[in-house]
């Protein structure tokens, strides 16, 4: 495809332009081809090619013990990586029917807010800088070293965290996470508010994003649509609310909704998640139980560092863990997280070896981009660009 | 902040006096290059996002000559090459490299891009030096904005220390020539 | 009214009888093995049924078991009623050495990137897709790389040398 399309064609005696945008392109934000036919600045038709980062995340899950493929889902939304951490390891606990202690749950409800704001403000920070508005980037990008702090302070790691365990966390809050925690949620909405305020009700920005885009319930239906695009169209699917797990039942939220699904909606419902996401962690940190961080699943839960380092027993176990020597139940699993672009699922089917057998990823974005060549039907390609940074489109857990 | 003295580079070295400096026009053209890089990010997948990080206010790589992004290739000195490169991908990669005009450098940013990294797969390109040859790797999946700077003034070195006439060198030539460039 | 899986069960079993091949329930999940050759009409009725109302597909995926012969290649579809908020898991089995099946792009038209892939993995051809072919992997490819007889790694390295590793 490369280089070998013609520039123009003739059909009916009018002249079409073909457009090649992508693979790599400034304003595609990742690598996604499309072939464009245009009509002077209206797009007539367009087709998409993916698969430029293939990377075989679901033949290497079939090679590789549980533990190793952790870094795998880290590397699917990159931009939320603990959601896709813990939504595995809650498949696998669903797997070996592990009791969760309400206290993980509740430290796991944290963290995957605070991923999908770091989710969200990616995003929406981005859909500003496809608007030619670069001060809201640099003002979120700060806020969003914040939470790259507490992730660091965490698990060691910024973006791709490889933070859990199977049964719960290597280590309780420390002190320092708690401050850095609490630091973030009393400094954080002052700046959300300031970007807010740059863009939500700018003129300029409202002229660029409302009807750029848009998308009826039923299409997006269709078309398999979750997440924040779904319900930017007005549907209000969540997997926190329809299934909720981690004990999301236990927290009062609010399921943001849009009515024309185009881009500013999108937009909007993401801001609003934001703030949804800060209301749900206070409520967690205010009733964060007692009890202990891990669950009591010696076969799969790592022993702690320190003993690994000085217990011969504890090596063993570490080692055989690692390995995937432990017992693994025969089962199928389905498990799905709501993930920062939408229902991320887990479908696991184990025979009792030391690898899956069969995981397959359900990831969003896949699903979800193939409505891209019809969305931007009939719109300029100015607002094609808007639509796809709208609709999140991470390259990673696109191609898998 | 006004009455704080500019933090210049240094001066390479040569013959100072009243009113002139003679040095040797590779040092004088080495400075000049090293200190306005213009970096092409050609960014795919997670190493892209600390990119993102590291040119945005917290890291800012603007402070190191490189705040313009040259994000067609017939402008660009460096092509930063992060993220993975799969097969599909290679080919893009290396036509890009292609279009840029000498000199040119690569830095190969995480590991992905440097050997293939996790991803020992049918799909993968296992490093991008399979295809284009690279100036500098940088470990880390991903590696962290302070790791993407040390690269880039690690080319910065390279530049100012480049002979102007590597690039028609026949051991130059003979580099292009064993990854099928003319 | 509740929706059990026993009531889904029932109205599935009443509608294909003999077709529905298999009923388990993992982990709660109505699962049904049905025959190959229903399964557009088995995602239609679950679709426009008025009771169960079954709108959403979630997932469509591959998977290979080369023992049981006869029906090596599996097509799994998850589905949700997100009227009534249930999931059912649907899975046809088909034989390796003539891996068809009838597309669903006409009932959900989100199935169609999902068909690609899976055709790209596993080699499965959807009759009646609009445009089957690979999504993932470059277009010249010659196998299917998730069947499991085809190895994971990358064929080019030379440096994983076994001495190595003492093997």
């Amino acid at each position: 495809m490369i280089g070998g399309t013609p520039e123009y064609i003739v059909e009916e005696g009018k002249e079409y332009t073909i457009l090649n945008l992508g693979p790599t392109h400034p304003a595609t934000h990742g690598i996604f081809q499309n072939v464009l036919k245009m009509d002077g600045d209206i797009i007539i038709e367009s087709e998409a090619t993916i698969g430029y980062i293939h990377r075989a995340f679901e033949k290497i899950a079939e090679h590789r013990p549980f533990y190793q493929v952790t870094p795998l889902t880290d590397r699917l939304n990159y931009c939320s990586a603990p959601i896709n951490n813990m939504g595995w390891h809650m498949t696998v606990e669903k797997l070996i029917q592990a009791e969760i202690p309400k206290r993980v749950e509740y430290m796991r409800v944290i963290i995957m807010e605070l991923a999908r704001i770091a989710d969200h403000i990616i995003c929406n920070s981005v859909i500003g800088v496809d608007t030619g508005a670069l001060t809201g980037f640099t003002y979120l990008f700060q806020a969003r070293e914040h939470i790259y702090d507490i992730f660091e302070e965490l698990c060691g790691a910024r973006l791709t965290t490889n933070m859990g365990r199977i049964g719960g966390f290597e280590r309780d809050f420390s002190p320092r996470a708690k401050m850095l925690l609490k630091n973030f949620l009393e400094n954080f909405p002052k700046r959300f508010d300031e970007f807010s305020s740059l863009l939500e009700r700018n003129r300029i920005f409202l002229d660029r994003v409302v009807n750029a885009g848009p998308i009826t319930p039923q299409m997006a239906l269709d078309y398999s649509f979750t997440g924040p695009n779904l319900r930017a169209a007005g549907v209000d699917y969540d997997v926190r609310v329809a299934k909720p797990y981690s004990s999301y039942q236990d927290f009062q939220f609010q399921i943001p909704v849009g009515t024309n699904g185009d881009t500013y909606d999108r937009f909007m419902v993401r801001q609003e998640e934001i703030r949804q996401s800060l209301s749900i962690i206070k409520q967690a940190l205010a009733n964060m139980p007692d009890g202990k961080f891990f669950a009591d699943v010696p076969e799969f839960y790592l022993p702690p560092k320190e003993d690994v380092y000085t217990k011969m027993e504890a090596l063993i176990w570490h080692f055989k863990i690692v390995m995937g020597e432990t017992d693994v139940p025969k089962g199928e699993v389905y498990h799905a997280v709501e993930g920062g672009n939408g229902e991320l699922g887990y479908y696991l089917v184990s025979d009792g070896g030391r690898a899956a057998y069969r995981l397959h990823f359900r990831r969003p974005c896949f699903i979800y981009y193939q409505a891209y060549p019809e969305m931007i039907k009939g719109s300029m390609l100015s607002d094609a660009i808007l639509t796809m940074s709208s609709m999140n489109v991470i390259a990673g857990e696109l191609d898998a | 902040m006004s009455n704080e003295k500019p933090n210049l580079v240094e001066a390479p070295a040569g013959h100072a006096g009243e009113g002139f400096f003679a040095t040797s026009l590779d040092k004088a053209v080495g400075l000049a290059r090293a200190n306005s890089i213009w970096p092409l990010p050609f960014a795919t997948s997670c190493c892209g996002i600390e990119f993102m990080a590291t040119m945005a206010s917290h890291y800012d790589l603007g402070r190191f000559g490189a705040e313009r992004l040259s994000f067609s290739p017939r402008q660009a000195d460096l092509l930063m090459v992060m993220g993975t490169i799969a097969k599909k991908m290679a080919p893009v990669l290396k036509q890009v490299y292609l279009q840029m005009a000498e000199p040119r450098w690569v830095i190969a940013v995480g590991a992905c891009a440097s050997s293939g990294g996790i991803f020992d797969t049918y799909s993968v390109l296992q490093g991008i030096d399979r295809v284009i040859p690279v100036d500098v790797y940088v470990p880390g999946c991903p590696p962290r904005p302070e790791q993407i700077i040390d690269g880039i003034t690690k080319i910065q070195e390279l530049v100012k220390n480049e002979p102007l006439r590597r690039r028609n060198s026949d051991e130059y030539r003979d580099l292009l020539a064993s990854y099928g460039i003319e | 009214m509740e929706f059990t899986n026993e009531h889904i069960t029932g109205r599935i079993k009443a509608q294909f009888g003999d077709k529905i091949l298999f009923v388990e329930e993992p982990f709660e999940l109505l699962t049904i093995t049905a025959a190959a050759d229903i399964n557009v009409e088995l995602v239609s009725f679950l679709k426009n049924d008025p009771e169960l109302q079954v709108i959403f597909l979630t997932d469509l995926c591959g998977i290979h078991y080369p023992e049981n012969k006869g029906e090596e290649i599996g097509v799994i579809c998850h589905l949700h009623s997100l009227v009534h908020n249930f999931r059912i898991r649907l899975k046809f089995f088909i034989p390796e050495a003539a891996p068809s099946i009838r597309s669903l792009v006409p009932v959900f038209p989100g199935a169609n990137w999902m068909e690609r892939e899976t055709f790209d993995f596993y080699g499965i051809k959807f009759e009646g897709h609009p445009n089957l072919k690979r999504v993932l992997n470059v277009d010249d490819m010659t196998y299917h790389p998730m069947l499991k007889q085809y190895p994971l790694e990358d064929p080019t390295r030379e440096d994983k040398n076994d001495t190595y590793f003492g093997r």
